[in-house]
C-alpha cells in the first residue's frame, strides 16, 4: 500500500516535472510568454533608476587593476570595405555623423573630437556573458557632443549606427521576417552561440572573413550593429565616446576609432566602430523596433543587470 | 522577565485533532507557509535551470574584480584528447573528465559542447537571452515570496517558534546528529517542534543562503554596483560574487536534495500531507496495529 502510494508519488512528480519543464520552453515561445518574461526587465529598469541619479556614477578603478588583456568580442575585424579603407588610412578620413532631432547636424572628425573636452575613466567591463575586463578609456563625454548639435525638445534617444555587418536580410527584409515563427527562433540560437561560443580562454568569437558590402543588387542588406541609450545615460558624465584604450588609440579588435562607453550597462551596450549618433524621439523605427541589434534578438533594453 | 509560554511550549497552541485511523494530527503549517514554500520551490527550480543557462555563456569562475582567462578557478569545457572530443571540468589545476553530463553531452541525439546539459538547463537549448529573461523575472518572485514568508514568519512568531532551537536542543545536539545518522524520527510531543539540526538548517537556508544569493546577484549588476559599490566590495568583486552566487547555487542545490531525502525516508506521505493541507500526523493515539505491508 505505502509502495504503491510512494511509487504513485515518484511517477507524478517525475511527469510534472518534465511537463513543467517542456511547459516552460513552449511558453517562452508565445507571444504571450515573450511579454510576461520581458516584465521582469521593466521592473529592472524602474528600480534601478530610483537607485540611481543621473551623476551616478560607475566604479573607477586604479591603474594597477588594468586588466593585461582587453578580450575583444562580437565584432573584432569588420568586414566592411568602406571600413577597411578607413582602417589602411589610420582613419584620417574619418567623420562621426551626429543628426536627426538636432537643430545643427555635425560631422566630426578624430582631430575635431580630440579637440572637444575629454574625459578618462578606469572602469570595469561586464560582459552579458559573465567576464569581466578593466580598462582605461580616453574620449569626449557624449553630452558634449550633442549639446553642441543642440537637442531638439522630441529627442528622447540617441542611436549608435556603427560601421560592422554582423549579418545579412535579404534586400526585401524576408529573412528577417519568416513565417515559421520557429525558424526566427532557430536563427537567433545561431546568433546567441556565436556570440556566446564562451570560449573562456583564448581565441575571440565571431570570426569574420571576406568584404561586406551594403549592395542591395545582391539581393542583400547588411545588418550593422546599432546600439540606444536613453537621454538619461547619455547626460552621465562617465558616457563617452572613446578614442583611446589603455593610453593608445582604440585598437581595431576594440572598436577603433570610436566606440560608445556607457558603464552602468552590459558590454553590448558599449556600441563599437560607431560612425553616426542619430538622435530620435521613439526607437520603433531602428531595426526591428528594439533599440539594438541584441536586443532585436532577444536580450534586454536595459542591460543595467 | 519570564519567558513566553510559547517559547517554552513551542506549537502547544497548534490546533490538534484525531484523524482517521486514531492518528493525533497537528496542525502543523499555517497557509502562508504552505503557499511560500511550494512557490520557492518552483521558483528555485527554474531560477537554477535559467542560471545554468547563463553560466553556459561563459562556463568559467574567477576571483576578483576581472576575469583571468588563463587561469580561471573554475572552468567546465570540452577539449579534444588524442581524437576524441572529451568534456573535462578544471578545479583550479586539476582537471576530471566528465564527458555525457558536463562539458560535452548529448541533446536530442546530437553531441553538443556546453558546460550544463541540455536537460539541466532553461530553455533546453543553447539561448542566453531568454535564459536570462526567466532568470530575472523569477528573481522578483523570489524576493517578493521570500519578503513575504520572513514578514509573516516574524510577525506571527512563527519564525521564532519554528526555527529558533531551544535549550534542551542545543544541550542535546549530539543525540540528534546519532539520531539523524540512524534515520529514527521521534514520534508523539517532540514531532511536534522541528528537531535542532533542522532548525539550524532552515535558518541557514532561510537568514543566509537565500540572501546571500540574492545579493551576490545583484553584486553582479553594473546598474547596482554604481548605485551600491559597496555591495560588490562586499563580496570582493564582481568575478568573486559570480562564484559565490554559484557556489550557494550549489549549496542549495545539496540542501534540497538532503531535504528530499529525508522527506522520503521520514513518512513521505505524513510530510506531503503536512506542507500541502497543514495536518502533519505525530503518531497514534492508541497502540498501533499493526500495519499490512
Amino acid at each position: 500500500m505505502i509502495l504503491h502510494r510512494r511509487r504513485l508519488l515518484t511517477a507524478t512528480a517525475g511527469l510534472a516535472g518534465t511537463a513543467l519543464l517542456g511547459g516552460c520552453d513552449r511558453f517562452a515561445g508565445t507571444d504571450a510568454g515573450r511579454r510576461t518574461l520581458r516584465t521582469g526587465e521593466d521592473a529592472n529598469l524602474y528600480v534601478q533608476r530610483l537607485l540611481m541619479s543621473d551623476t551616478t556614477l560607475a566604479r573607477e578603478f586604479p591603474e594597477s587593476m588594468i586588466s593585461p588583456w582587453f578580450k575583444p568580442n562580437g565584432s573584432i575585424d569588420p568586414p566592411d570595405t568602406a571600413y577597411k579603407a578607413l582602417a589602411a588610412n589610420n582613419f584620417a578620413d574619418f567623420k562621426l555623423k551626429v543628426d536627426g532631432l538636432v537643430n545643427t547636424p555635425l560631422s566630426l572628425s578624430l582631430a575635431d573630437l580630440r579637440g572637444l573636452p575629454s574625459r578618462t575613466q578606469i572602469t570595469r567591463h561586464d560582459c552579458v556573458e559573465g567576464w569581466s575586463c578593466i580598462g582605461k578609456w580616453s574620449g569626449v563625454p557624449l553630452a558634449e557632443v550633442v549639446k553642441r548639435a543642440g537637442l531638439k525638445p522630441q529627442a528622447r534617444y540617441a542611436v549608435l549606427h556603427c560601421a560592422d555587418t554582423l549579418e545579412y536580410a535579404s534586400a526585401d527584409g524576408a529573412w528577417l521576417r519568416p513565417t515559421n515563427p520557429s525558424a526566427v527562433r532557430e536563427a537567433h540560437a545561431t546568433h546567441v552561440r556565436l556570440a556566446a561560443a564562451g570560449d573562456w580562454g583564448g581565441s575571440p568569437t565571431g570570426t569574420q572573413n571576406g568584404d561586406a558590402n551594403d549592395d542591395a543588387s545582391e539581393g542583400r542588406r547588411a545588418i550593422r550593429y546599432y546600439e540606444s541609450i536613453d537621454l538619461f545615460d547619455v547626460f552621465n558624465p562617465q558616457t563617452i565616446l572613446a578614442y583611446d584604450l589603455n593610453g593608445k588609440s582604440l585598437p581595431v579588435s576594440n572598436g577603433a576609432p570610436l566606440r560608445l562607453r556607457v558603464e552602468r550597462q552590459l558590454g553590448y551596450k558599449n556600441a563599437k566602430y560607431v560612425t553616426r549618433v542619430e538622435m530620435v524621439s521613439t526607437l520603433g523605427g531602428i531595426g526591428e523596433g528594439k533599440g539594438g541589434y541584441w536586443e532585436d534578438r532577444g536580450y534586454e533594453w536595459y542591460a543595467g543587470i | 522577565m519570564t519567558a513566553s509560554p510559547a517559547i517554552d511550549a513551542p506549537d502547544k497552541a497548534a490546533p490538534e485533532r484525531i484523524g482517521p485511523n486514531g492518528r493525533r494530527l497537528i496542525y502543523r503549517h499555517p497557509l502562508v507557509i504552505r503557499l511560500t514554500h511550494w512557490i520557492n520551490a518552483a521558483v528555485l527550480l527554474v531560477l537554477l535551470m535559467s542560471g545554468l543557462q547563463i553560466f553556459n555563456a561563459h562556463p568559467a569562475l574567477y576571483w576578483g574584480a576581472t576575469s583571468t582567462f588563463d587561469t580561471p578557478a573554475l572552468a567546465i569545457t570540452s577539449e579534444d584528447t588524442s581524437g576524441t572530443n572529451r568534456g573535462v571540468v578544471y578545479l583550479g589545476e586539476h582537471k576530471f573528465d566528465t564527458t555525457g553530463v558536463l562539458g560535452l553531452s548529448t541533446a536530442n541525439g546530437i553531441e553538443t559542447d556546453r558546460a550544463f546539459p541540455s536537460w539541466a538547463t532553461l530553455p533546453s537549448n543553447q539561448d542566453l537571452a531568454t535564459g536570462r529573461r526567466w532568470h530575472f523575472l523569477f528573481a522578483w518572485f523570489l524576493v517578493v515570496n521570500g519578503a513575504i514568508y520572513l514578514l509573516y514568519g516574524l510577525f506571527s512568531g512563527q519564525l521564532r517558534r519554528r526555527l529558533i532551537p531551544e535549550g534542551d536542543q542545543i544541550r542535546d545536539f549530539g543525540g540528534s546528529i546519532k539520531e539523524h545518522l540512524l534515520l529514527r524520527f521521534p514520534e508523539g510531543e517532540e514531532a511536534k517542534r522541528y528537531n535542532v539540526i533542522q532548525k539550524l538548517t532552515y535558518l541557514g537556508v532561510v537568514l543566509v543562503l537565500l540572501p546571500a544569493m540574492v545579493l551576490a546577484g545583484l553584486a553582479m549588476s553594473p546598474g547596482v554596483d554604481a548605485a551600491w559599490p559597496w555591495l560588490t566590495e562586499l563580496f570582493g568583486g564582481r568575478q568573486s560574487a559570480r562564484s559565490i552566487h554559484f557556489i550557494a547555487a550549489g549549496l542549495l542545490v545539496l540542501f534540497v536534495v538532503v531535504h528530499l531525502g529525508l522527506v522520503l525516508v521520514s513518512g513521505v506521505v505524513n510530510n506531503l500531507r503536512g506542507m500541502i493541507t497543514g495536518w502533519f500526523s505525530i503518531g497514534r493515539v492508541r497502540p498501533a496495529r499493526e500495519e499490512a505491508r
